[in-house]
């Protein structure tokens, strides 16, 4: 299960960012899953969940958008949602298309607890 | 006195202020740095390198030993990726290849930290071509960009010609797919057409060769297939 490690980068990039901004603690973080990225959000969420502790993210809320898999059919000149993981145009059956989004794997925002400068 | 800062108000509310921060930041970007880090490495000393993934006992190893008895023209060197031992390196050395074992403990899949090592064991200024044999597994290794110039998948026949269906991420990974083992097609319900076919709807640009380690058969179209790609990539280095 690659989760795990990827949780570890994961964990990093946010203690990264963390000290960047001066910040105590990270309440929230919000994570994007392509449908075609190999990672699962359950998994992914279960490892962070695991490991959170000790770190700046200790707290943190995890939310997961999952991205569906996203083709362009070159044949229709329109763009298309898919649900089974292939190329195929879902209109017209061709496979003379590209795919413009399902395979991200993106740290998208966090919500940082910052002490105030009185 | 309060426990948070230890001013002498009792009851010190620490004052903090919330703020979202938009990052669209990849979560594997140390990863993908290093990765192509490792193929600045290779191409500075001229060298074309391959990562193979495929399931468990796919052929990947088998594959490489038959590849170094009969591809004299090309100096190769091997990264093997294990759980544990470094039985699959010392079946390459045997071969009269040099070969670097990592054993990644618990990790499934190799990523290009763990293959820079590798590299910087390899005498690469004496070869022409490095294969990364990847941890056995169709999930994990496809997440990871180790550093390679080509991505090849294997798939044994008696795994079934369901796998590009099941394990997509893989297939949409690789340039090329082996389809291995193939002297025990008569011992299966492996249909050829059906694998490669639903491997293009995943990846409708990836190339197919069927071969057998054990016969030798369809060996020849595989070495030629390195042998045009390292051709290539020598050319578009000069
Ligand atoms: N019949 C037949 N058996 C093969 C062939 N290629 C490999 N094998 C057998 O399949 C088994 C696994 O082969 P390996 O080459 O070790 O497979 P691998 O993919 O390197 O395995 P891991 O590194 O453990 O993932 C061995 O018993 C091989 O003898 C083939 O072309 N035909
Ligand atoms: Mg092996
Ligand atoms: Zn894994
Ligand atoms: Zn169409």
């Amino acid at each position: 299960m690659h989760e795990f490690s990827i949780v570890q980068s994961l964990l990093e990039l946010l203690e990264e960012e963390a000290t960047k901004y001066k910040a105590k603690r990270i309440a929230r973080i919000e994570v994007v899953v392509g449908a075609l990225s190999g990672v699962e959000p359950h998994l992914l969420e279960f490892a962070f969940n695991t490991f959170k502790e000790g770190t700046v993210a200790e707290g943190a809320e995890f939310l997961v958008r999952v991205e569906k898999l996203k083709v362009w059919c070159k044949d229709c000149e329109k763009e298309y949602e898919k649900e089974e993981l292939n190329m195929l145009c879902p209109i017209c059956g061709s496979l003379n298309t590209q795919i413009i989004g399902g395979q991200e794997l993106l740290l998208k925002s966090i919500e940082l607890e910052c002490p105030d400068e009185a | 006195m309060c426990k948070e800062c230890g001013c002498h108000v009792k009851n010190h509310q620490e004052r903090s202020s919330k703020e979202e921060v938009n990052l669209f930041k990849r979560i594997l970007e140390k990863n993908d740095y290093q990765a192509e880090e490792n193929r600045r490495h290779f191409e500075e000393h001229g060298v074309f390198a391959i990562n193979l993934m495929s399931s468990p006992g796919a052929g990947k190893t088998s594959l490489l030993e038959k590849t170094i008895d009969l591809l004299k023209d090309l100096k190769i060197g091997v990264i093997e990726g294990d759980l544990e031992t470094d039985k699959d390196a010392q079946r390459i050395r045997a071969k009269g290849a040099p070969a670097v074992q990592i054993t990644t403990g618990s990790a499934c899949h190799l990523d290009a930290f763990m293959v820079h090592k590798g590299i910087h064991e390899l005498p690469l200024e004496d070869l022409d071509l490095v294969f990364i044999e990847n941890v056995g597994n169709l999930v994990c290794p496809a997440s990871y960009d180790v550093g390679a110039h080509c991505n090849v998948v294997l798939l044994s026949v008696v795994e079934g010609d369901d796998k590009p269906e099941k394990y997509p991420v893989i297939f949409k990974k690789a340039q090329l797919m082996v389809i291995t083992k193939i002297d025990l097609l008569p011992l299966t319900d492996f249909d050829l057409d059906r694998a490669i076919t639903s491997a293009r709807k995943i990846n409708p640009h990836i190339d197919a060769i069927k071969l057998s380690s054990k016969t030798g058969e369809g060996i020849e179209d595989w070495l030629d297939y390195l042998r045009f790609k390292v051709k290539v990539y020598k050319k578009s280095l000069a």
